[in-house]
C-alpha cells in the first residue's frame, strides 16, 4: 500500500509501485480532470503538483509520492476562484479543453513562485504544455490577468 | 474498409416533414414530442415542463432546456446552436441549460448535411442556423398562445422580452415558466416561418461579445467530461495490439506472460489485432508490452514508402498524357495554355499529416444481447450507430450513442476505429462495459492521415501579362472512395473533399481541375480543412508566381482577379492595411494569402525571416481579417481562427509522418513534432462581419491561407525562391536556397 494525501484527502492505494501516478488518479481515486496525453511527459496534459510544485503524473511512479502532498486540477480550489480559473473564464481560454486542467496546474506553480511574471517568462515557463486547439495566446492573456488581479 | 459516411435518404425523406418550403421561405412544421418518443437525456429534461417541439423544454422554474445536436470538440457549438434557439424565442440565456441530443437522426440531423449526425466540414452552425432560429420563433409563438388565452387578450397585444410574454396595455406579464406551469400546447400547434425571424436589428445574443460558451466553466476546474473519462458501474479496461503494418494479422499469440498480469481478465484475437481486457488501464497497458505476436506478412501496404510515394505522385501529376477526372471545365484550359505568351509552372507536394488530437481515440461500449450503447467522443453519432452495429452484429436501430465532449476531433473521430475495438471487447464481456483507450503510439501510428498529395498547376499568360488559362492537377489517394463511395461513384470518381479549395472564385477565363486518383491501400482521412488545406497552398503560392513573373504586386493582383466580389476584396484589403503592407522591413519580408474556404472569405499576411544557415523559418507576425458572414460568436470566431492559424502554422513548418515499408516511424509527440507556444507568432485576428450574408464555417477556416503566406513571404524575402514541399523543413529549406 502506498500513502499519500490527494487534494488534502488521506488515501492509501494498492497499485503496484511502479504504477504511473497518472492511473492511479484517474482509474482509481476517480479525479479525472487529469489527462493522460502522451505518456512520456511530453504535453503536460498531465501536469499536477507534489508538494506544490507542477509535476507530470504520468512519469511520476505510485512510490515517488508516498507522504508526499498531491494536488490536481479538482483541489486547486473548492469552486473555480482560483485566480487562475476566475482568469481562464475571463478570456474564455479553452477550445476542446483537454489540455487545460494542465496548462492551469502548470500556471499555478509559475504564479506560486513568480507572481508578476513577464511574458517571455510566462511562455518559458508554459512550453512544455501542448495545445492542439492553439489557445496558447489566450492562455498567456489569461497568466496576465491572474498575476495582476490576484 | 466500411462504406460509412454516406448521407440516409431515408432520413433525408423524413426530414422533410420537419422542414418544408413553404411559399414564405422555409416553414417548418414542429411536432411537439410526446415524452415517450424523446431519449431518456431529453425526456429528463421535459418531465413536467411544456414541450412545444423537439429542441425546447420549459420547466415550471423557468429553467430553459435546449437540445445541442451537435458534437461539442472546441469549436463552441455546443453554445451557438442553443443560442440560435435563444434568440428567436427570446429566452433568458441565463436561465438556459443544454441538453446533448442523443444519437436520432431523424429528430437530430443536420438538414444542410445529408439530414445526418456529423460534426464536420465547418458544416453544422450553417446547417442547422435556419431551423434552429425557426424552431426558437415557433417556441415564442406557443408561449405567446397560450399566454393570450391566459390572459384573455388578442396575441396581437403581447409582445416577449428575455423569458417572459408582456401585455403593455395592462402592464400584466407572464414568465415563460408561469405559462409552462399552467399551460397546455394549443392545437393546432402554432407554426413558424421566415417572416416570424427577428430582423438583425432586434437580436439580443448573436452578435454579442459578452456571451460566454457554457463549456468553459467545466474546462476549468477538472469537470468537464471527455469520452476518456467515461466511468460506469463494474466497468472494465481494454487495449488493442494492432499490428505495425495496417492490414496484417496475428498469426501467432504467445499471451503467457500477459495473461499472468494481475488483474488481466481475458486476451482477444481480433481479424486485426490483438484485445485485452482487464481491471485496469494499467494492468491491460503492462500486459499488452507483454504480448508475444508474430503478424502476417501479406499486406498489400507493405511496400507503401510515402517519400518515394511523394516523388511518384508528382510524377504522375506532371504527365499530362495522365488522365483525370474533372471537377472544374471551364474554356479549354490546355489549349488557352498551349497558345499563351508563357507558361508558369510548378509542383507542390503535401506530406501526410495527423490529427493528433490532444484526447487520444478511445471509446466505450456495453452489449447486452441484441442491443449496444455506446459513450464515446465522436464526431459521427449516425455512423457510430452504424459502426456499433456492424461489429456487434446488429442493426443500427439497436445501438444508442451517448456523444460525450471531444478532446479535439478534426475528422479523427468521424473514424470507425476506435468504436469497433470498444464493441468489439465489450461483446466478449457481455453485460460488462468496455473502456477502450489507445496510447499516443497508437493513436499516432494508426492514423487516418490527411492524403500525402501532388499538385501540378500550369498558369498561361498573355503578352500583358493577364491569365488566358489555368490548369490544376491534383494527384491523392481518395477519402471519400472509401468513407462515401456512393456519392464517391455519383460523381464520377472525382472525390470533391479531397480537391476542396481548387475550383476557387479568382476569375480566370479558362479553368480546368483534373482530379488523378491513386490507391495505395492506405487509408486516408479527413483532416481539419481538409482538401483546403493543401490545395489553397497550390492556388495561392501560384498566384503570387505569377505577380512576380508579371511584375505587379500580388495584392494588386487578387483584387484584379476577385472584381465584382467586394467581400474577398474587402478581407484582402484590410488585412493588408493592418499589416502596413507596403512597409518594406529590415531581413523580414510579408506573404499574403487568401480563401473563400465553408462559405467565409479570410486573408492573412505572415511576417517572417530566415536562417540561412540553418534553414530555419522564423514567424514573427501574423494578420488576419475573416468576414464569416452573420457572426453569431464574435469572440469565439476570433478564437477559432487564431488557433486554425497555429494548427496550420504547425503543419506547413513541422508536422509529417513518415512511413517506410508500411510502418509509420512516427510513435509519440517527440517525433511528431507540434507547435509549441515559445514557435507561436504575435497573431491578430480582425473578424468583419457582414450579418446580411449567411453564417459561414468558421472551425477550419482560418488554416488553409497560412502555409502559402509563408512560402509567399520567404518568396519575397529571397529574391523568388518558391517553398513547394509542406511542411517547410529546413533542409528542404536549404535545398531550395541552394537552387
Amino acid at each position: 500500500m502506498t500513502a499519500f494525501s490527494i487534494n488534502g484527502r488521506a488515501v492509501q492505494v494498492a497499485a503496484e509501485p511502479d504504477t504511473p501516478l497518472l492511473w492511479v488518479i484517474r482509474d482509481e481515486l476517480k479525479l479525472t480532470g487529469t489527462k493522460y496525453g502522451c505518456g512520456i511527459a511530453l504535453c503536460g496534459a498531465c501536469t499536477v503538483h507534489i508538494d506544490g510544485e507542477p509535476m507530470r503524473a504520468c512519469q511520476t511512479p505510485l512510490d515517488m509520492v508516498a507522504g508526499r502532498q498531491v494536488t490536481t486540477i479538482e483541489g486547486l480550489s473548492a469552486d473555480s476562484s482560483h485566480p487562475l480559473q476566475k482568469a481562464w473564464i475571463a478570456e474564455q481560454v479553452p477550445q476542446c479543453g483537454y489540455c487545460q486542467s494542465g496548462q492551469i496546474m502548470q500556471a499555478a506553480g509559475l504564479l506560486a513562485s513568480n507572481p508578476r511574471p513577464s511574458r517571455e517568462e510566462i511562455v518559458a515557463h508554459m512550453d512544455g504544455n501542448l495545445c492542439r486547439c492553439g489557445t496558447y495566446d489566450r492562455i498567456i492573456r489569461a497568466v496576465e490577468r491572474a498575476a495582476q488581479e490576484s | 474498409m466500411t462504406p460509412h459516411l454516406q448521407p440516409r435518404t431515408t432520413a433525408l425523406s423524413r426530414r422533410s416533414f420537419l422542414v418544408t418550403l413553404g411559399g414564405a421561405g422555409i416553414a417548418v412544421a414542429f411536432a411537439s414530442a410526446p415524452a415517450l418518443l424523446l431519449a431518456p437525456e431529453v425526456a429528463q429534461a421535459a418531465a413536467g415542463g411544456l414541450v412545444p417541439n423537439a429542441w425546447v423544454t420549459i420547466a415550471p422554474d423557468g429553467t430553459i432546456s435546449l437540445v445541442s445536436p451537435a458534437a461539442e470538440m472546441g469549436q463552441g457549438v455546443k453554445t451557438a446552436l442553443p443560442l440560435l434557439i435563444a434568440e428567436d424565442m427570446d429566452a433568458d440565456w441565463s436561465k438556459v441549460r443544454v441538453v446533448q441530443a442523443p444519437s436520432d437522426a431523424e429528430r437530430y440531423g443536420n438538414p444542410g448535411f445529408y439530414g445526418i449526425q456529423l460534426t464536420g466540414g465547418s458544416e453544422t452552425v450553417r446547417g442547422y442556423y435556419q431551423l434552429l432560429r425557426l424552431a426558437g420563433a415557433q417556441t415564442r409563438k406557443v408561449l405567446l398562445a397560450i399566454a393570450a388565452a391566459q390572459l384573455g387578450v388578442p396575441v396581437g397585444e403581447l409582445t416577449t422580452e428575455p423569458g417572459r410574454v408582456v401585455h403593455a396595455g395592462s402592464g400584466r406579464a407572464l414568465s415563460y415558466g408561469e405559462i409552462a406551469a399552467t399551460g397546455s400546447l394549443p392545437d393546432p400547434l402554432p407554426q413558424a416561418t421566415e417572416a416570424d425571424l427577428k430582423p438583425a436589428s432586434q437580436w439580443r445574443y448573436i452578435g454579442r461579445h459578452d456571451v460566454d460558451r457554457v463549456d468553459v466553466p467545466s474546462k476549468v476546474n477538472g469537470t468537464a467530461q471527455f469520452g476518456i473519462d467515461v466511468d460506469l458501474p463494474d466497468m472494465l479496461h481494454g487495449v488493442v495490439l494492432r499490428p505495425p503494418v495496417p492490414g496484417e494479422r496475428p498469426e501467432r499469440i504467445d499471451d503467457a506472460a500477459a495473461k499472468a498480469v494481475k488483474g488481466v481478465t481475458r486476451i482477444v484475437t481480433l481479424a486485426y489485432g490483438v484485445g485485452i481486457i482487464g481491471e485496469s488501464t494499467d494492468a491491460v497497458r503492462r500486459a499488452r508490452e507483454a504480448l508475444v505476436v508474430s503478424w502476417s506478412n501479406s499486406s498489400r501496404v507493405r511496400t507503401y514508402d510515402s517519400a518515394s510515394l511523394a516523388q511518384a505522385y508528382r510524377e504522375v501529376g506532371r504527365d499530362l498524357a495522365q488522365p483525370g477526372v474533372p471537377a472544374r471545365a471551364e474554356g479549354i484550359a490546355p489549349a488557352a495554355i498551349a497558345g499563351a505568351t508563357r507558361v508558369i509552372v510548378a509542383d507542390y507536394l503535401t506530406d501526410l499529416v495527423h490529427h493528433a488530437t490532444l484526447e487520444p481515440m478511445n471509446a466505450t461500449a456495453l452489449v447486452t444481447g441484441d442491443t449496444v450503447e455506446v459513450w464515446a467522443p465522436t464526431q459521427g453519432p449516425t455512423a457510430t450507430q452504424r459502426f456499433a452495429a456492424e461489429a456487434a452484429g446488429t442493426s443500427p436501430d439497436k445501438v444508442k450513442v451517448h456523444t460525450t465532449l471531444i478532446g479535439g476531433g478534426f475528422g479523427r473521430r468521424a473514424e470507425d476505429d476506435f468504436i469497433t475495438d470498444a464493441v468489439l471487447l465489450a461483446k466478449e464481456v457481455e453485460g460488462q462495459p468496455v473502456k477502450v483507450v489507445w496510447s499516443r503510439e497508437d493513436d499516432v501510428r494508426h492514423g487516418k492521415y490527411r492524403p500525402l498529395a501532388a499538385q501540378h498547376v500550369e498558369v498561361g499568360v498573355d503578352g500583358a501579362g493577364n491569365i488566358v488559362g489555368w490548369r490544376h492537377r491534383v494527384v491523392a489517394d481518395s477519402i471519400f472512395a472509401r468513407t462515401m463511395p456512393e456519392m464517391f461513384k455519383g460523381d464520377g470518381g472525382l472525390d470533391t473533399v479531397v480537391t476542396d479549395g481548387t475550383t476557387f472564385n479568382y476569375r480566370v477565363p479558362a479553368h480546368l481541375v483534373e482530379y488523378i486518383r491513386q490507391d495505395s491501400g492506405r487509408d486516408v482521412g479527413f483532416w481539419r480543412a481538409v482538401g483546403y488545406g493543401q490545395n489553397n497552398f497550390g492556388v495561392e503560392c501560384m498566384i503570387d508566381e505569377v505577380a512576380a513573373a508579371r511584375g505587379v504586386d500580388p495584392v494588386a493582383l487578387r483584387l484584379e482577379l476577385l472584381n465584382g466580389q467586394p467581400r474577398a476584396q474587402k478581407v484582402i484589403e484590410a488585412v493588408a492595411a493592418m499589416a502596413d503592407w507596403k512597409r518594406p522591413r529590415e531581413d523580414r519580408a510579408l506573404g499574403l494569402a487568401y480563401t473563400d474556404a465553408f462559405g467565409g472569405h479570410c486573408a492573412e499576411v505572415a511576417e517572417v525571416s530566415l536562417d540561412r544557415e540553418s534553414g530555419e523559418i522564423r514567424l514573427h507576425e501574423v494578420w488576419c481579417v475573416v468576414d464569416p458572414g452573420v457572426a453569431i460568436q464574435p469572440r469565439n470566431i476570433e478564437a477559432q481562427v487564431a488557433g486554425a492559424i497555429l494548427f496550420g502554422i504547425s503543419h506547413a513548418l513541422y508536422e509529417q509522418i513518415n512511413i517506410v515499408a508500411g510502418e509509420v516511424q512516427e510513435t509519440n509527440f517527440d517525433t511528431y513534432r507540434l507547435l509549441r507556444m515559445s514557435e507561436m507568432p504575435r497573431i491578430h485576428v480582425e473578424v468583419t462581419p457582414t450579418p446580411e450574408n449567411k453564417p459561414a464555417g468558421i472551425g477550419e477556416v482560418g488554416l488553409p491561407p497560412i502555409g502559402p503566406a509563408i512560402a509567399n513571404a520567404v518568396a519575397r524575402l529571397t529574391g523568388g525562391v518558391r517553398l513547394r514541399h509542406y511542411p517547410f523543413l529546413p533542409e528542404r529549406v536549404k535545398a531550395a536556397l541552394a537552387g
